[in-house]
């Protein structure tokens, strides 16, 4: 078992044409993701790594059954991709672009909802249900499976850890991105619920930082679970009203600082790490 | 992007929201103009990014030509919160009869625009007790009416006619939210003067990444030297005040590069993120700009995923070929092509670790004075 993706997910690219889209739709075969087609207006019936290519994402969808997206468009064209994708049925879209504009990224939230459709992203990694499949950007060489659940806001901060996971023979069951930027489709206690029910994880790590209060409503909700969680937050040294990187990475009014989302998870029985390495530690220790 | 409040005032005008009558000065002599134009008493507003103006001295008032020219004199060209006044609004002094709060945000969590109201304005929002606050979703399918402007001038306590003014007060703010994309437009004060609501300041934060949609507005440089500099070079850049600059790649990561380095005692000097695949031009670039910050180390963390590490070593040797590096590098390099990297850096004399925490350990004794090492590695 795994949450969200899985070998059968059925995965159409869009934006599979572009230099990103190409590059990573050959990394998610090699992974061993059932990519089913690619979406490119106008280049419908080109190839691309043996991918069929077509005109649109219904098209995709009648032809070759794919039920989840990943979108690789450029910003100014993300929120028709995210609409398109919706309108043809699929049901889970991982959204890599960053820098869409955030009210654009309000109206595609809005019309998933309406929808039911989950929404990864915007500015993810991506997904990936270790040994299965992969959506999205991350290194395939990080990832094992194992019985480790990982929700992250940030990318190369979650290959670190993962992969010291991995070092220490510690596997995966799935590792999401929620996205870097304020508004995002899911929060980490859609994916921490997702987590308690999956039979196959027995621990969870969240990966949070600075900026907003996500991190604090997942403190509450971790007191009802069964399951052992780890964390870490970044952001510790950053001074307040400065944007680190990720739109979402910010202290602002005197909201989302680091200690209030430490306290909290602490609160919450949640071991958190104080430096990167602690998390593959705290762990082992509770899989012992 | 924040704009000047005097800017913003500009849009806000446009849109039809009642503001006190004034304009914007570079001078004495032009302030003086304005106030001439408007009669007195007059504000005179510094124009900076910063709140808490008043406090700080940023405003002040005049009664009549000889206290225009010496207050805009002493506030233009004065630093305020570490910003240098560059303007100042001169504005018809109000009398004010009570004092509001209203603003238009996203709240991240409910994933909506939100409206934000208060009978006890004047104050920051975050200053006032949450009985007072208003807090009212709007659905973006929907938008704001009239009804839910009444409604919320009922619970802040705003009737009759003045009811009818805030109401449509609300819809032009929201109109202007989704018209220039914003991040926050906020009144405060709104102020009752006799019978009318007027908006006696204005905050508009138009999300960067939606500027490229509007070519119209002005574009407004905020920051210190380097992230001025850093920002022209496209690079995601944060001045802190050490003495160790980092670049890292990946927003989360190089956080966490920076706490690191303060747990360990050190003090990182500032935050740079070179992305998530970025190539070796770009890199050299940013590897350039933080050495001529000249720093006491720079710290490189890099764990090679769609970024290659044979790259970043590229960009390393390039940038020290060409320019002359007065601060030791500490290295971390893993992952993605790593057996190549470590090979071209032994090449060209440079070493890296595999550990972050090592690698963190070591900068951090390099910036001290008494660890007596030197450049090299």
């Amino acid at each position: 078992m795994a949450i969200l993706i899985n070998k059968d997910t059925r995965v159409v690219v869009q934006g599979i044409t572009g230099k990103q889209g190409s590059f990573h739709t050959r990394e998610m075969v090699n992974y061993g993701t059932n990519i089913v087609a690619g979406v490119t207006p106008g280049r419908g019936g080109m190839e691309i790594e043996g991918i069929t290519v077509y005109d649109t994402v219904a098209e995709a969808v009648e032809q070759r059954q794919a039920d989840a997206s990943v979108i690789f468009v450029p910003a100014p064209l993300a929120k028709e991709a995210a609409f398109e994708a919706i309108y043809a049925g699929i049901k889970t879209i991982v959204i890599v672009t960053e820098h869409i504009p955030f009210h654009d990224t309000l109206q595609i939230i809005s019309y998933t909802q309406k929808n039911g459709v989950v929404q990864i992203g915007p500015n993810t990694f991506g997904i990936c249900s270790a040994g299965q499949a992969k959506i999205g950007i991350p290194p395939n060489s990080i990832f094992t499976p194992g019985p480790v659940g990982v929700v992250s806001r940030s990318g190369t901060l979650t290959y670190e850890i993962v992969s010291n996971l991995s070092t220490r023979g510690i596997g995966q069951t799935t590792c999401l991105g929620l996205g870097g930027d304020r508004v995002v489709g899911l929060s980490f206690v859609d994916i921490l619920k997702m987590f308690e029910k999956d039979n196959e994880t027995r621990a969870v790590v969240l990966v949070g930082e600075i900026g907003g209060r996500q991190e604090e409503d997942a403190a509450i909700y971790i007191k009802s679970m069964t399951k052992p969680v780890v964390g870490y937050i970044a952001g510790k040294s950053a001074p307040p009203g400065k944007r680190m990187g990720h739109a979402g990475a910010i202290i602002e009014r005197g909201a989302g600082g680091f200690n209030s989302k430490v306290e909290s998870l602490k609160q919450a029985g949640v071991k958190v790490a104080e430096i990167p390495s602690q998390v593959a530690d705290y762990i082992a220790d509770l899989l012992k | 992007m924040k704009l000047y409040e005097y800017l913003a005032k500009g849009i806000f005008r446009t849109e039809g929201i009642p503001l006190p009558e004034g304009g914007v000065a570079q001078t004495p002599e032009e302030a003086l103009a304005i106030a001439k134009d408007i009669g007195y008493p007059v504000a005179i507003k510094s124009q900076v990014l910063a709140g808490g103006r008043g406090k700080a001295g940023g405003i002040a008032f005049a009664n009549n030509e000889m206290e225009v020219i010496n207050e805009s004199a002493r506030i233009l060209g004065s630093e305020l919160k570490g910003l240098r006044v560059g303007q100042v609004l001169i504005e018809e002094k109000l009398k004010i009869d009570k004092e509001y709060y209203v603003s238009i945000t996203v709240d991240n969590f409910i994933k909506k625009p939100i409206i934000l109201a208060s009978s006890q304005g004047g104050v920051d929002i975050e200053d006032v007790s949450e009985e007072y606050i208003v807090k009212k979703v709007v659905d973006m399918e929907v938008g704001v009416y009239p009804y839910l402007g009444r409604e919320i001038a009922r619970k802040m306590g705003i009737k009759g006619e003045l009811m009818n003014q805030f109401s449509s007060l609300v819809i032009k703010m929201y109109d202007l939210f989704r018209k220039y994309e914003a991040e926050l437009v906020e009144i405060n004060p709104l102020v009752r003067s006799g019978d009318k609501l007027i908006a006696l300041d204005a905050r508009l934060n138009v999300d960067d990444d939606a500027l490229y949609r509007h070519q119209d507005l002005p574009r407004i440089v905020e920051g210190e030297e380097w992230e001025i500099k850093a920002k022209a070079l496209g690079l995601s850049y944060v001045q802190l005040d050490g003495d160790i600059a980092v670049m890292a790649n990946g927003a989360g990561i190089t956080m966490a590069t920076l706490d690191l380095l303060a747990i360990f005692g050190g003090k990182p000097a500032n935050f740079l993120d070179a992305g998530g695949g970025a190539a070796v031009e770009p890199m050299a670039k940013a590897l350039s700009l933080l050495n001529d910050t000249k720093p006491k180390v720079i710290f490189i963390n890099i764990f090679g995923g769609i970024t290659r590490c044979d790259d970043v070593a590229r960009a390393i040797i390039e940038v020290r070929k060409s320019t002359d590096f007065s601060a030791p590098l500490v290295i971390r390099l893993t992952g993605t092509r790593e057996e190549e990297a470590i090979q071209l850096l032994q090449e060209n004399s440079l070493s890296a670790y595999k550990s972050m925490e090592e690698a963190a350990r070591k900068a951090v004794a390099l910036s001290k004075p008494s660890s007596g090492c030197s450049g090299g590695r």
